[in-house]
């Protein structure tokens, strides 16, 4: 289930005054499994490049193969792609849209064409995966709070059972606990069943915890492409380009200059509190 | 997909006709359209298309993206013409098959309506592509400030005006956004017959009007926070002053009404049936 990006270019409004390139000769592979983290400057061209990803929008050149097959073929079964790569958009609760939470959780699968028992076992699941209580199934989706419409946007795509989950900020504008709730939930559905899981984040703090490995985007191109303890080390560099390395990263290069021995290339706070104890020891 | 519909979008440019006064070009462009219907002969057309293209040239407006903006109103145009050009019955028939004839009269007819037509829409247009909407509600809430007097509620009628097309690039996104959210999950929008592309459409007018709602709600909120309690005793950041060029603009402008009713409706030139 790898995707694999080559030579991708994307030119916004192409032809007319607003001309804008937003990707640049983007070169990628995303093997299957793996918790990949997108982040970048506003601007930068994460939601244009996650949004090739299923084919919503069509690269103006170069490839884009998944499973090995070129999506950009003639007659390539786009819609079964948009199966398998689930994408939550930025407030998916803007999306929501039935009578009540249940019936829009199983849009996704009606599409498929699934008969409407199954519809309902997969949004019943999905709903679950995302840890939205029962008692909200029945009520219209306007009426739940911010972090549940987001739940319920997000079980949307779930109940699509996607073999590649892409969200592209699932976190903006939530507070600090329904950030970490959804992150958490994400966290468990990746370790849980064996899909890829694709995080465009704008925290570096909350990317580092979870994803395996990161894409730095900066001006429509990827400026690096690695582990996050690697990356971070580029913490000078990503500054430049107005982003940050977290700020455990910060203390330890501190630390590490005025005479402590500890390793620098830790990525979160409970690993720097261990690393730290180990050096004062 | 969406973002096609060139027709009412500002294009930035730098170019003469961009810097009129926003009245001038309100009047003019009333003026054009009017124009359009004081002559029925092709002198007329002629002298109106070399104006309209000395006026494109001026404006630095790519044609391509004028043209582009005829696209939504093909449909109409064809069926103008179609209706003209099957049901007038004038002079001399040039084509008859089974019910289908075709006479002088509604080809003549057919050819005026489309050009006028055309012209109605780049001219219109040209006024949409060289004025930001907010000059525009200026130009029109000035020219239409002496009805304040009838109790003409001016401000609030150009207010509603800006608002409205303030918004619509803003809905025009948000219904992209909500679209492509759909096709994520699988939507349909585009197969099926009439029926069911009209329910296809729930899932993204219902968002589409939540958000609508949702925006004005707190666009009347932050209003209020500002104080805002209509026209009267508001005054302007940017005040309206017209300057040389505007009434250079409008001499022009006289000018070619004149002479294209003048020479559209003494001077015909004929050409085949025309």
């Amino acid at each position: 289930m790898s995707i694999k990006l080559e030579h991708l270019n994307y030119v916004y409004s192409q032809g007319t005054a607003y001309e804008k390139k937003a990707l640049n000769d983007i070169c990628l592979t995303i093997p299957h499994g793996e918790f990949i983290g997108v982040i970048g400057h506003t601007g930068s061209g994460k939601s244009t490049l996650i949004q090739h990803l299923n084919g919503l929008i069509r690269a103006t050149s170069g490839e884009l193969y998944y499973n090995g097959e070129n999506i950009y073929r003639e007659g390539y079964p786009m819609r079964e792609l948009r199966n398998e790569v689930g994408l939550v958009f930025q407030y998916p609760e803007h999306q929501l849209f039935e009578i009540d939470v249940l019936t829009d959780v199983c849009f996704g699968p009606k599409n498929q064409g699934l008969s409407p028992e199954e519809c309902k076992e997969r949004a019943l699941s999905a709903l679950r995966l995302v840890g939205l209580k029962e008692k909200y199934y029945e009520s219209s989706p306007f009426e739940l709070s911010g972090g549940q419409k987001r739940r319920a946007a997000i079980a949307g795509v779930l109940a699509m059972r996607p073999k590649v989950l892409v969200l592209d900020e699932p976190t903006a504008g939530l507070d600090p606990k329904g950030r970490d709730d959804i992150l958490d939930q994400i966290a468990f559905l990746h370790r849980e069943t064996d899909m890829t899981v694709i995080l465009v984040s704008h925290s570096m703090e909350d990317i580092a915890r979870y994803a395996d490995r990161l894409i730095v985007m900066n001006r429509g191109t990827v400026m690096y492409y690695d582990e996050p303890k690697k990356v971070f080390e580029h913490y000078q560099e990503l500054e430049k380009v107005g982003l940050a390395a977290p700020q455990v990263t910060y203390i330890m290069h501190d630390l590490a200059k005025n005479g402590i021995a500890v390793r620098t290339d830790v990525t979160t706070v409970s690993e720097a509190a261990d690393e730290i104890m180990r050096a004062l020891s | 997909m969406i973002r096609d519909i060139t027709i009412g979008q500002y294009y930035p440019a730098k170019s003469v006709i961009h810097r009129l006064d926003p009245r001038v070009k309100l009047v003019s462009t009333l003026l054009y359209l009017i124009s359009l219907f004081l002559f029925k002969s092709i002198s007329g057309y002629l002298i109106a298309t070399l104006f309209m293209a000395a006026v494109i040239r001026a404006s630095r407006v790519p044609l391509s993206f004028i043209v582009r903006g005829l696209k939504p109103v093909i449909m109409l145009l064809m069926i103008t013409v179609l209706f003209n050009l099957f049901l007038t019955r004038s002079g001399e028939v040039l084509f008859h098959a089974w019910i289908f004839t075709i006479t002088e009269g509604g080809l003549v007819t057919a050819v005026y309506m489309a050009a006028r037509l055309v012209y109605l829409i780049i001219g219109s247009s040209l006024m949409t592509f060289t004025t930001t909407p907010n000059e525009l509600t200026d130009g029109i809430e000035a020219l239409l400030h002496p009805l304040n007097k009838v109790r003409v509620p001016v401000h609030e009628v150009a207010m509603m005006m800006s608002i409205a097309l303030r918004f619509i690039p803003i809905l025009l996104e948000e219904t992209d956004k909500i679209m492509k959210a759909q096709i994520a999950r699988g939507a349909d929008l585009e197969s099926g017959n009439m029926i069911q592309r009209a329910k296809s459409m729930i899932p993204i007018l219902v968002p589409l009007f939540v958000s609508a709602f949702r925006r004005a709600n707190d666009l009347a909120m932050a209003m209020e926070a500002r104080c805002y309690r209509g026209g009267e005793g508001r005054t302007k950041m940017k005040p309206l002053h017209y300057r040389g060029r505007d009434y250079t603009a409008y001499l022009v402008m006289g000018a070619y009404v004149i002479t294209v009713v003048v020479i559209g409706r003494y001077m015909p030139l004929h050409v085949w049936i025309f």
